[in-house]
């Protein structure tokens, strides 16, 4: 069994379009790492820094990973990851570079 | 274009009336790959600011996974500027993360109670590119489109 990784319509360009993808590892971290590994351009539109990108959501279990311990929140097989991309805006400029 | 239906837009200005001076936000579910937007769920602005929005991240969880359920996708993604115009800001294009979706602007600024003008406008933003479009209200959709009874949650 894997991790099951749900994929949002904006990053399906770096799945081949594929919807849901499997996912390994122990955190999210690594989880991310062998998406990169799998779906190279990936791990760039989730980390900023070494942190999760502030309007990229990450839930493990349904769970947001921002309370559940961030990157180094634990995964395992059977698990699932749902990404989705904040949806977020506003008249005046900020939080973006 | 967006092809919208009257009761649709109305609601979207009555919401974005309501939570003037703040920013309101939400979506318009519909069929996937149908482009009508069938299905108006406002959401909560989780920021509660009169200059920026954002859907609570658990509420969007709550969201995205319905629309799944329904084989739905957000057809029309909409929030309102209240003391500028009815323009996708920098933030707005850099944020836009669904390419599909019709960007629906509001602006409440000359509008804010019953009889006042409110703008309604409607972008595609596809990779931090801006292009308005025609909106066309219509009094309903011709296509009989399966119009379920909303079953949206409530507002907060």
């Amino acid at each position: 069994m894997a991790i099951e990784v749900r994929i949002p319509t904006i990053l399906r360009t770096y799945t081949d379009g594929e919807r849901v993808v499997d996912g390994a590892g122990s955190t999210v971290t690594e989880l991310i790492d062998q998406l990169e590994a799998d779906h190279a351009g990936i791990k760039e539109r989730l980390i900023e820094n070494g942190e999760a990108r502030r309007f990229v959501n990450i839930y493990v279990n349904d769970e947001d990973i921002r309370f559940t311990g961030g990157l180094g929140t634990a995964v395992s097989d059977g698990d699932t990851v749902v990404i989705l991309p904040a949806v977020a805006g506003g008249s005046v400029s900020r939080f973006t570079s | 274009m967006l092809t919208i239906d009257r009761a649709t837009h109305d609601a979207i200005i009555a919401h974005a009336r309501r939570d003037h001076p703040d920013e309101a936000c939400g979506v318009v579910a519909g069929p996937i790959g149908s482009d009508v937007p069938a299905r108006h769920v406002p959401m909560l602005n989780a920021a509660m600011s009169p200059t920026f929005y954002e859907f609570d991240s658990g509420d969007l969880l709550a969201l995205y996974r319905e629309m799944d359920d329904r084989d739905e996708e957000p057809v029309v993604i909409y929030h309102s500027h209240t003391a500028t115009e009815a323009y996708p800001s920098r933030t707005d294009v850099n944020l836009a993360g669904e390419p599909g979706a019709h960007y629906v602007l509001v602006s409440t600024r000359d509008g804010a109670h019953e009889a006042g003008p409110v703008d309604f406008r409607s972008y595609r933003i596809v990779d931090g590119e801006v292009t308005e479009e025609e909106v066309r209200v219509v009094d309903a959709y011709t296509d009989a489109v399966p119009t379920a009874p909303s079953q949206q949650k409530a507002e907060h």
